[in-house]
């Protein structure tokens, strides 16, 4: 069948759609390396602009660290750009393994498994190791990767409300006869920036006979003390069951993922994992990558105590300016704005002023939540974090919202 | 069966509304009024099998059938038989 322009209309009309729902995810173009400063065309064909990234995963600045490109270089030098292959037809170097054995011990797991990506292994785990005897409880903010995952598996699903441990607890109560019971949440979640309380679910999964599941893409690397996650920030390093995380982050940044948790879990995921099984092996310059970024983590807590620096920095200045946060002590800082249209504004005036931080607003977020979510990196200097507040003070004067509450800022603006 | 409907509304506004959520009745859309997704909706069955003894059964759980109070009542009255 063609293309034809009956077939082009119908899909003309979904993207005006899409457009006029206010809803259009346009593309910056960067043209430089990722860091804190970077140069920006946006909109596509205007000159270039410097900016202070203020939105990028790069929590610990080393997307584009010299000593992690020098390591991918070497990857790229002696095992080849591409392996051609999944992992288990030939695409295992002995790299891949070595990585899984790192990552292991870096999370304090038993057993690690890569995965192209980290949505590809939520979108893989709950399948591989769950039937329909058994029931996935989620957290109702999880990431969009693990609810794509609890769609893929046929165990029964259920919910409970965000953070909500009483809830949790009555819903491990009604799925009590079920074969396998898994608890599933983000470690920090992306959106709010706030920590699950693992300690809490540890407690009530051990109480119960679950297990616990937890996505630390937005954590493994710079949340505790040394930089594992959240688990070693809640005390309870070691005991969760499932941990899924991210290279595509704080971890250099490039692309992959993984499944790390008890060993025979993670054996499952090796036989049964559908975007394991099929799809490519993880390129080996970018597992040369990963494994500079996990020796620099061994060596030393410099970089996530840095961020942490700033992260506190960075909060106290916009509290101080007046403008009204999401509580947390992650480096995801939300700066709250409600209304969808004065979050795109404020976004497009912090951009005139050299600053690069994105709002985000319905469906992304919840209605009458809109905000700008900035991200703290070790990247930025105080010199970085000056500018940016001084812009954000700028813009926040022109819109009136300094010292207002959330209340005053939605009768200004409404929802 | 005046019972079973304030029963099935508390549960339903316990379990899916949060604090600044406008306030539901027996007639409200539930599930085509985007209060409940379809994906919740397993918990409200489940509860309604505890709480009367009964098993429904998928092809009955339907959404049209889970999107009012008042059409759950009858779901479950049809079961407690």
């Amino acid at each position: 069948m063609s293309f034809n322009e009956k077939i082009r209309a119908m899909y003309v009309e979904q993207i005006e759609g899409i457009k006029d729902a206010g809803i259009f995810k346009q593309e910056r173009f960067i043209h430089s390396a990722q860091a804190a400063d970077i140069e920006v065309e946006f909109p596509a064909g205007s000159s270039l602009k410097k900016a202070i990234n203020m939105c990028a995963n790069n929590y610990l600045g080393l997307s584009s660290h010299p000593e992690v490109v020098k390591a991918a270089h070497e990857g790229l030098d002696t095992r080849g750009y591409g392996m051609s292959s999944v992992r288990f037809i030939c695409g295992t170097q002995d790299i891949h393994q070595e990585l899984e054995r790192k990552v292991t011990e870096f999370l304090g797991t038993e057993d690690t498994i890569l995965f192209p990506s980290c949505m590809d292994a939520n979108a893989g785990v709950f399948e591989a190791i769950l039937t329909d005897e058994d029931i996935m409880i989620s957290d109702r903010l999880v990431h969009a990767s693990i609810i794509d995952g609890i769609r893929l598996c046929s165990a029964m699903h259920d919910t409970f409300k965000h953070s909500n441990m009483i809830h949790l607890e009555k819903k491990l109560q009604l799925h009590a006869d079920k074969r396998l019971k898994v608890v599933i949440t983000d470690g920090v979640f992306s959106m709010d920036g706030d920590t699950a309380k693992l300690d809490e679910m540890v407690a009530l999964c051990e109480k119960y006979d679950a297990m616990l599941f937890v996505d630390d893409s937005h954590a493994t690397g710079f949340i505790g003390k040394t930089g594992r996650g959240t688990h070693e920030k809640c005390g309870v390093f070691g005991k969760i069951d499932i941990i899924t995380t991210t290279f595509g982050k704080a971890l250099g940044g490039a692309s992959g993922g993984c499944v790390s948790g008890r060993k025979e879990l993670v054996e499952m995921c090796r036989q049964k994992a559908r975007p394991y099984l099929f799809s490519n092996t993880i390129a080996p310059v970018v597992v040369s990558g990963v494994l500079k970024v996990l020796d620099i983590l061994f060596e030393s807590t410099e970089r996530r105590d840095k961020l942490e620096k700033n992260t506190a920095y960075w909060r106290k200045g916009l509290t101080e300016a007046g403008f009204v946060l999401k509580d947390g002590d992650t480096p995801i800082v939300p700066v709250m704005l409600f209304n969808a249209k004065l979050s795109q504004n404020i976004s497009n005036d912090l951009y005139d002023e050299g600053i690069y931080a994105i709002g985000f607003f319905f469906p992304v977020v919840a209605k009458g939540q809109a905000r700008i979510r900035t991200q703290i990196s070790a990247g930025h200097e105080i010199h970085h974090l000056d500018k940016a507040l001084s812009a954000f003070t700028k813009v926040g004067k022109k819109y009136d919202i300094l010292g207002k509450t959330k209340q005053e800022i939605i009768e200004m603006y409404g929802l | 069966m005046e019972e079973i409907r304030d029963v099935v509304l508390e549960y339903v506004i316990e379990e899916y509304l949060e604090d600044e959520d406008e306030e539901i009745n027996y007639e409200t859309p539930l599930i085509s009024g985007g209060i409940v997704d379809s994906f919740s909706m397993v918990s409200l069955k489940r509860f309604l099998e505890a709480q009367y003894k009964i098993s429904i059964p998928d092809e009955k759980a339907s959404p049209e059938a889970f999107d009012t109070v008042n059409s759950i009542t009858a779901l479950v009255r049809e079961f407690i038989g």
